[in-house]
């Protein structure tokens, strides 16, 4: 399935889930997001074709950031809200490792906001999965910088008073290049993009809307309900209109400089009028219309949104010292103790 | 070149200071002066002073820069506490130099920098020439910026070009002053101004007129000459602190085999290594300017469990910023070099002024139970050998350790004798091999405690560590009792264990008597020079410099107990004394600190070890 990194050693022997699954019992609650998301890792890897040495995971604090532990990986449970950096540290040290971080809303929007941002300016080579469940879940039940407004959580008993952030417009802020948004109950989608987010060279944010059993149970449902899902998502996929709906009988267009919602066969509105996504467009303004769309006018989308060429940090790092080899008259430490003024006594 | 009969008076050891505004190029002067004197044989010793402001407004005192140069026939410890020569090029830098001139000091200053306006600027009331002020010392002035013009003259230089070459004016008068050669000076001009043939003529011009000059002027009665010191043979360069550090990294990274890894972010007086570090790209380093200290810190972990030597250069409130992520080093024990270039504080504190003040927050600035190994270089040149054996401990010992040095270290410069790599020491990190069936992230050497590096990429090794306590040998996530318990001992004891392979506690002077002075860090210098002037007098008096903190030396107690009497000297308010107290607690321990961001003067030192030596 076309082209993925070749910087990355890749496995000569086909591996299976077998070979990711650890010996650590998991100790999510029943019922949490993180087991689909588990298993769609355990699927994706082997798919992904890499030798198993070469996958290193990354996590942050929270209970998404427990996951490194679950997974047979080379991996660090690290320290609130530093994933982003540490993993930075690992794919430049070896850009020859398949770095994937692992964290949460609160983790990586709230106190690792600042790494979140730089590393998406960087655009260093690495998979961020970010579990999107709304709410501080290890320390029971705070907001977090996603809850929607007017919540009432452990921090808010009147209501929250901030307002949250879309995860798709803050990384299209930060000029990233890759944004994916999938929800916990669909392993096939959670699949499919965690392996277009393998294949982008770059920082590939994946937002996973994760469901919290215990303290934001059914914060998505509204969306990715089963009864209401198919009149509140849309699913994209490069190359084909923007259509949702039961029998995909609704789509998106672009009305003067505002997307909306059409029926196709109404109004004289045809298949060919629906907007068709690109997600490899280097422009991400339809892109950004995409991210920030939301019910109850208009359906949330979901899938790749934004998968865009630019070159990655870490290529750039190796650019820069092969060049400096190439040219530079010191070639070792010896040389650069003796170079320029010295003198002998 | 005609010159003048002028009595040479041969001196041991000199201090000039070259002091001027912002602008005024007074850094360039100062280390063109210092080289002249290196390449003639003397040693020395230089520290450049310069406002936290990059242009404070001109002709005022916040906007003075200095460049002080202590050289001498023989070995030369300090930068120099007060000054013999002192070129001050306005108003205002006379005004905040002349306290640190020796009574009877040369003074050279450019006349034509004297007007109402510079004067009332400086925060003088009157013109010094007038307010008997400069009594008692050796005035020089010289109309400089009018002869600068004057020698350029011909050249048909505009006035404003002209005028900026005054410095080098200045300078020639300099090398009259010292006996100086001006050779290397114009071979240094050819070399800078390739590129721009027009100032070779124009500095050569001005460094010669200003040479000229000062031959002919009655004020000078005599010309210093300081001699070559007897140095040990070899090839030598100058180095600061902060270079010294850079390679010190570059050179444990070869030795160990090690890429080097940079992640830092950048801050007063730390910033020249982040900034040499990314200038070598050809030997390999990568360099990672993050977005903060704390992003600095954790990619340099990310890059050490990747198989790097990795490394972090802060100043103490970045060192406040790393301290969780130093606890996250230690608890999965990876190798971590953590450079704290020290000023004062605390907060933001003093930035560019020199102090001792972080040794607390090394030794104890962390949540849990967090021991790191404390290593503390003591002159410029011996950064590089400190910095290359912290690396070398904390990869040998599977766990973070801090290098201190100070600001008045780091932005200082010696001479070093250049090393051969070949006669460095090995580094063996404990590198986990391939496939080892019996490998286990917290498995131990039984000796060091130390667990071994298995390098993701390694077939058959795959592993998770982090921040959670870990089961000893198996790591896995363990909140058992009894194990946090084995698991912080074992942490403890494996940084304790480095006492094994690190060298014993030497003593300056006798290895028993009177009075021990200990000292540990940047203050070397005066403390040996203080010390040394009262062996000479016949004072039963020794010193003890530390380099290793944690752990410190096995003999330590034994040194300490071998003295009637033991004072500290540090320039913060007694953190190595109460160091010392608690890990051996003695009634004899006294103290002597500092925190004015000012190194120790010798005077001072020897008047309190002298006090102290006639208490009962």
């Amino acid at each position: 399935m076309d082209f993925i990194n070749m910087t990355v050693e890749r496995t000569n022997v086909q591996l299976t889930k077998a070979d990711f699954e650890s010996d650590q019992m998991v100790k999510w609650c029943p019922g949490c997001g993180g087991h689909a998301i588990l298993a769609a890792i355990e699927r994706v890897f082997p798919k992904i074709g890499y030798r198993k040495e070469n996958f290193c995971m990354i996590s942050g604090i929270g209970c998404s950031s427990r996951f490194p532990y679950y997974v047979n990986t080379y991996g660090i449970h690290g320290i609130h809200g530093r994933a982003a950096a540490i993993s930075t540290g690992v794919k430049i040290a070896n850009p020859r490792l398949s770095v994937w971080t692992i964290t949460g809303d609160g983790d990586s929007l709230a106190i690792g906001g600042n790494h979140f941002i730089h590393v998406i300016r960087r655009n260093v080579d690495l998979n961020i999965l970010l579990f999107n469940n709304q709410i501080y879940g290890l320390t029971k039940g705070q907001y977090s910088p996603t809850t929607p407004m007017g919540k009432i959580t452990k921090t808010s008993p009147m209501g929250t008073i901030e307002h949250p952030f879309n995860i798709g417009e803050l990384v299209m802020g930060a000029q990233g290049t890759f944004f994916a948004r999938v929800p916990d109950n669909n392993i096939a989608l959670m699949t499919d993009c965690m392996f277009e987010a393998a294949k982008h060279d770059g920082t590939s944010v994946t937002e996973i809307m994760e469901n919290c059993v215990i303290f934001a149970d059914k914060a998505h449902a509204p969306v990715t309900g089963k009864d209401v899902k198919d009149e509140t998502m849309l699913i994209l996929k490069d190359g084909s209109p923007m259509v949702f709906g039961k029998n995909n009988e609704k789509g998106l267009i672009l009305k003067d400089t505002m997307l909306d919602v059409v029926e196709i066969g109404k109004n004289g509105i045809t298949i060919e009028d629906i907007l068709v996504h690109d997600q490899y467009s280097q422009d991400p303004g339809i892109q950004l219309m995409l991210a920030k769309l939301a019910p109850p006018h208009f359906p949330m989308v979901f899938g790749v949104i934004r998968s865009a060429m630019y070159p990655t940090y870490d290529d750039l790092v190796e650019e820069q010292i092969k060049f400096a080899r190439e040219t530079s008259k010191i070639k070792n430490v010896d040389d650069l103790l003796n170079s320029g003024d010295t003198w002998e006594i | 070149m005609t010159k003048k009969k002028r009595p040479v008076i041969e001196r041991e050891e000199v201090v000039v200071k070259f002091v001027g505004d912002s602008g005024d190029g007074m850094q360039l002067t100062g280390s063109m002066f210092s080289d002249v004197a290196a390449i003639v044989g003397n040693d020395l010793a230089t520290f450049p002073d310069f406002p936290a402001e990059i242009r404070a407004p001109q002709n005022t005192v916040a906007g003075v820069s200095g460049f002080q140069v202590h050289m001498g026939s023989s070995k030369i410890f300090t930068t120099g506490d007060l000054v013999d020569v002192l070129v001050a090029m306005n108003p205002a830098s006379l005004r905040s130099n002349l306290k640190w001139a020796k009574k009877g000091a040369t003074i050279l200053t450019d006349t034509d920098a004297y007007d109402d306006k510079t004067i009332e600027k400086a925060g003088y009331k009157a013109n010094p020439f007038t307010d008997n002020s400069l009594d008692g010392f050796n005035m020089i002035m010289a109309p400089i910026t009018t002869l600068t013009k004057a020698s350029l003259q011909e050249l048909g230089v505009e006035n404003k070009i002209a005028e900026r070459s005054k410095n080098m004016f200045a300078l020639g008068m300099l090398y009259y002053i010292f006996n100086r050669d001006l050779n290397s000076s114009f071979k240094y001009f050819e070399h800078k101004f390739k590129k721009k043939p027009e100032l070779i003529e124009i500095n050569k011009i001005v460094l010669q007129a200003g040479y000229n000059y000062a031959d002919t002027i009655e004020a000078l009665e005599s010309v210093i000459q300081v001699s070559a010191a007897p140095m040990e043979k070899g090839r030598y360069r100058n180095i600061t602190g902060n270079l010294g550090t850079a390679w010190g990294l570059l050179a444990a990274a070869e030795k160990s085999g090690r890429p080097l890894f940079l992640g830092s972010y950048p801050i007063t007086p730390a910033t020249e290594i982040l900034m040499e570090l990314a200038k070598h790209k050809s030997l390999g380093v990568k360099v990672f300017q993050a977005e903060d200290e704390i992003a600095g810190i954790c990619s340099a972990i990310g890059a050490s469990f990747a198989g790097s030597l990795a490394c972090t250069t802060t100043s103490g409130p970045g060192l406040s910023l790393k301290s969780e992520a130093i606890g996250l080093a230690v608890i999965t024990e990876l190798p971590l070099v953590i450079v704290n270039v020290q000023r004062g504080g605390p907060s933001t504190g003093l930035p560019t002024k020199s102090e001792q003040s972080d040794l607390y927050q090394a030794l104890f600035g962390r949540n849990g139970e967090c021991p790191v190994i404390i290593v503390a270089a003591s002159t410029s040149e011996n950064c590089f050998y400190y910095s290359y054996m912290a690396a070398k401990l904390s990869m040998e010992h599977m766990t973070p350790a801090i290098l201190l040095t100070d600001g008045y270290l780091g932005f200082g410069s010696t001479l070093f004798r250049i090393p051969k790599m070949a006669d460095m020491p090995s580094i063996n990190p404990p590198i986990a091999e391939a496939n080892d069936s019996d490998y286990k992230p917290y498995k131990r050497d039984h000796e060091t405690l130390v667990r071994q590096w298995a390098i993701p990429g390694t077939e058959g090794l795959r592993h998770r560590i982090g921040g959670l306590e870990k089961e000893n040998v198996t790591g896995v996530v363990s909140s058992d009792p009894i194990n946090h318990q084995v698991m912080t001992d074992m942490r403890a004891q494996k940084v304790e264990k480095v006492a094994d392979f690190i060298p014993e506690q030497e003593i300056d002077g006798p290895d028993k008597g009177d009075m021990l002075v200990v000292s540990w860090g940047g203050t070397y210098g005066s403390v040996h020079s203080a010390v040394s002037k009262m062996q000479k007098e016949g004072k039963s008096i020794s010193h003890a410099h530390f380099h290793y903190i944690l752990p410190l030396p096995k003999n330590t107690i034994k040194v300490l107990k071998s003295f009637k009497k033991i004072v500290v000297c540090e320039l913060n308010s007694g953190q190595f004394v109460n160091y010392l107290r608690m890990k051996f607690p003695m009634p004899n321990i006294f103290q002597f600190n500092k925190v004015q961001g000012l190194p120790f003067m010798i005077n001072e030192l020897t008047d309190k070890f002298n006090q102290l030596l006639e208490e009962k």
